[in-house]
């Protein structure tokens, strides 16, 4: 049943047709996404559907970083919506400075504040800052944050609750220092983006490819990093993190890169989302919306490399689809997705393709534990550990599943 | 003088209601290594049971006095229904207890949304609760004062029941070594179910309790959930100790901040103080102690 028996059993290299080898697989995903998102789509999609989609990749993008960090690292994070945030507010503050011109100050601010533009805000007129600002602050807070907290082996649910903790008080102080960020409102009405009129379809559709283009870089990164030592060592940290440690590495390092890498990816997916939907505001980056953003990597499958962003991109299509209609209904389905998924296909639906192959292979073989396979989850919280089986069939499981993405 | 009064009042009285809060939390936790983000919504439904009363009752006062005890089984009668169903399958994965329960979370929003409508309502509180209490020349809402009591009540027949009852054993039997109480005899499933039921009555009542500050809403649970789980942080996994040191210092704490800046700005010092704390004792004030390497 393991991932390791069925590879010695059936070298893959050998008997299989070269597109179906795992090294192939994922490259052949990336061309067929390529394909699709390139191609097909901007020749299919309206602008309106088009500028949709481009939303989503932005959502997509915070997925892959949950991917590897919960998926891969066993670190719940419930907190991307701050790194989110800091990347949308950042890049909404240089798109209405250049609104209003060199020297000039922004409508908000005269609205709410003193008039007068703030001196952190000043070097956000500059692009390239803007731009490096957006790649370094949130994986620098994650960092720090990071190791505050992995250095004194704090871990599993109560990292999982500082994190959203974190997107709590971040929330707030959005709201509360409305002088300065908009408040309620955030920020909006961005006229243009890096001197491109956002009026003009064309821009709207090279925003749209811009998207693509990062998201598709972002998954090719992920897939390098994790077979790389890196990757090996990543996993062994959320499967076994005390081996990791008698091995001689450091897990709190491990563990702290993965996590600034998620929050870098979930910055640069803020950083699109605001030019391309118009509006940053603190409804985006709450606790309700962080833990959003674990839907779709959950119902994708959080352990495999494109389970998260296919999960991603079909959730925020059924919400905007269904919850415009059913407002209602779309709350009690996306609770009823979290509970079904979660409790019953804890590897979420990528995972189904591995389950039914090895089903068919081996009738009667396969254990009924099809609604309970063991989740690549950190070891229990208190004095209960899993046994190490457990683990470690967790660990075959989860990289099974990632193969055959 | 009276300014630091004031603030140690105000510190306690928030520290009050993230103990309502977070006591429930705490023994649920601290028993099963589960993350209940339901807790928040077994919270508004205590308030709402309150807002249902009163339209059978018309006296303020015994309106307020019922609900407190059918709030806490209608909260513990959310938690039994939840655990017997998807908890109780999931006791090795507290992390994924997370997800499910903020699943539930999200359902019993919406529900409320539904069936209450969206926007907020109000309890009237009675009559001997309006004004205050002069002391020390401040005056001390009687409302604050009465949350404060009733958290010192819940907290002493917590501890009474986890002293001296069977039931209590058996929980403090669980939270210690789950494997050994099983072996002596103690049913480990009973005591869960029974655990849950407390913990998530405890939520009722806060949430009656919350009738009192302010007018309840859908999202009542979302505003408290995240700092009760920051009381059980702080506190550790221990006994009911921790939970109450750690509400009433978070709350000094905020209290402390928020009268030095902004509202806004205590909540990010306030975390800024919790993460440097982790880092003297990352497992929170009291904890269980284990020679786990985990």
């Amino acid at each position: 049943m393991s991932a390791g028996t069925t590879d010695v059993a059936r070298p893959a290299s050998t008997s299989t047709t070269w597109w179906r080898r795992p090294a192939m697989r994922v490259w052949v995903g990336v061309a067929v996404a390529a394909v699709v998102l390139f191609g097909l789509a901007p020749a299919l999609l309206s602008d309106f559907r088009l500028n949709l989609l481009a939303k989503f990749l932005c959502l997509a993008m915070v997925a892959v970083g949950i991917g590897l960090a919960w998926g891969r690292g066993g670190m719940l994070v419930l907190g991307q919506g701050v790194f989110f945030g800091i990347g949308g507010y950042l890049m909404a503050m240089h798109m209405k400075l250049s609104d209003a011109g060199p020297g000039g100050v922004p409508d908000f601010l005269l609205l709410y504040g003193d008039g007068v533009v703030p001196g952190w805000w000043e070097p956000l007129r500059s692009p390239v800052v803007t731009i490096l600002a957006i790649l370094v602050l949130p994986a620098g807070i994650a960092a720090l944050l990071g190791l505050a907290v992995f250095r004194r082996r704090v871990r599993g649910a109560y990292f999982a609750i500082l994190s959203q903790a974190l997107a709590a008080a971040f929330a707030i102080l959005l709201v509360g220092q409305q002088k300065v960020t908009g408040g309620t409102n955030g920020l909006n009405g961005f006229r243009s983006f890096f001197g491109y009129d956002l009026a003009d379809p064309v821009n709207k559709r090279m925003l749209y490819f811009i998207a693509a283009g990062v998201l598709i870089a972002m998954v090719v990164v992920v897939r390098l990093l994790m077979h790389s030592r890196y990757g090996e060592l990543l996993v062994a940290v959320r499967d076994q993190e005390n081996r990791v440690r008698f091995l001689g590495y450091d897990p709190a390092n491990v563990k702290v890169v993965a996590y600034a890498i998620a929050a870098c990816f979930a910055g640069i997916g803020g950083a699109l989302f605001a030019p391309v939907v118009g509006i940053i505001s603190p409804a985006d980056v709450g606790v309700i919306p962080s833990i959003g953003f674990l839907v779709g990597v959950a119902i994708g499958g959080r352990a495999t490399l494109l389970g998260p962003v296919l999960g991603a991109v079909a959730v925020s299509w059924a919400e905007t689809g269904l919850s415009e209609q059913f407002p209602s209904f779309w709350t009690y389905f996306q609770g009823a997705m979290f509970i079904l998924v979660v409790a019953f296909l804890p590897q979420g639906f990528a995972s189904l393709g591995g389950l039914w192959r090895r089903r068919r292979r081996t009738p009667g073989d396969v254990p009924g534990d099809l609604g309970d396979p063991p989740a690549p989850t950190a070891a229990p919280v208190g004095s209960g550990t899993a046994p190490d089986d457990d683990a470690q069939h967790a660990a075959d499981a989860a990289r099974t599943a990632g193969r055959h993405t | 003088m009276d300014a630091l009064f004031s603030q140690l009042f105000a510190g306690l009285s928030l520290g009050s209601v993230l103990l309502l809060a977070a006591l429930g939390l705490a023994l649920t936790f601290g028993q099963m290594g589960v993350i209940n983000m339901a807790h928040g919504e077994f919270m508004m439904a205590g308030a709402y049971t309150a807002f249902v009363l009163q339209a059978f009752i018309p006296d303020a006062g015994i309106s307020l006095l019922v609900a407190l005890p059918v709030g806490f089984v209608v909260g513990g009668l959310l938690g039994l229904l939840l655990e017997v169903t998807l908890i109780s399958r999931m006791y090795r994965r507290p992390l994924d207890t997370l997800l499910v329960t903020f699943g539930v979370a999200l359902v019993l929003q919406q529900l409320a949304r539904d069936v209450f409508g969206a926007p907020n309502v109000d309890v009237r509180a009675p009559a001997w609760l309006s004004g205050a209490v002069p002391f020390l020349g401040m005056n001390l809402p009687k409302t604050r004062l009465f949350i404060l009591g009733l958290a010192i009540a819940c907290v002493v027949v917590l501890a009474l029941v986890l002293k001296l009852t069977p039931l209590g054993r058996r929980i403090r039997a669980t939270v210690q070594n789950r494997d050994l109480a099983e072996t002596s005899g103690v049913s480990t499933r009973a005591t869960d179910r029974l655990t849950f039921f407390v913990g998530s009555g405890v939520a009722g009542v806060a949430g009656v309790a919350l009738t009192l500050l302010g007018s309840i809403g859908p999202t009542l649970g979302t505003n408290y959930i995240v700092d009760a789980f920051l009381v059980v942080v702080v506190g550790g996994i221990g006994q009911l100790k921790g939970a109450v040191i750690a509400a009433f210092s978070l709350g000094i704490v905020q209290a402390a901040f928020e009268y030095s800046t902004t509202a806004s700005l205590a909540k990010v010092l306030l975390f800024v103080v919790i993460v440097a704390f982790l880092q003297v004792r990352p497992q929170g004030l009291v904890s269980v102690r284990t020679r786990s390497l985990a």
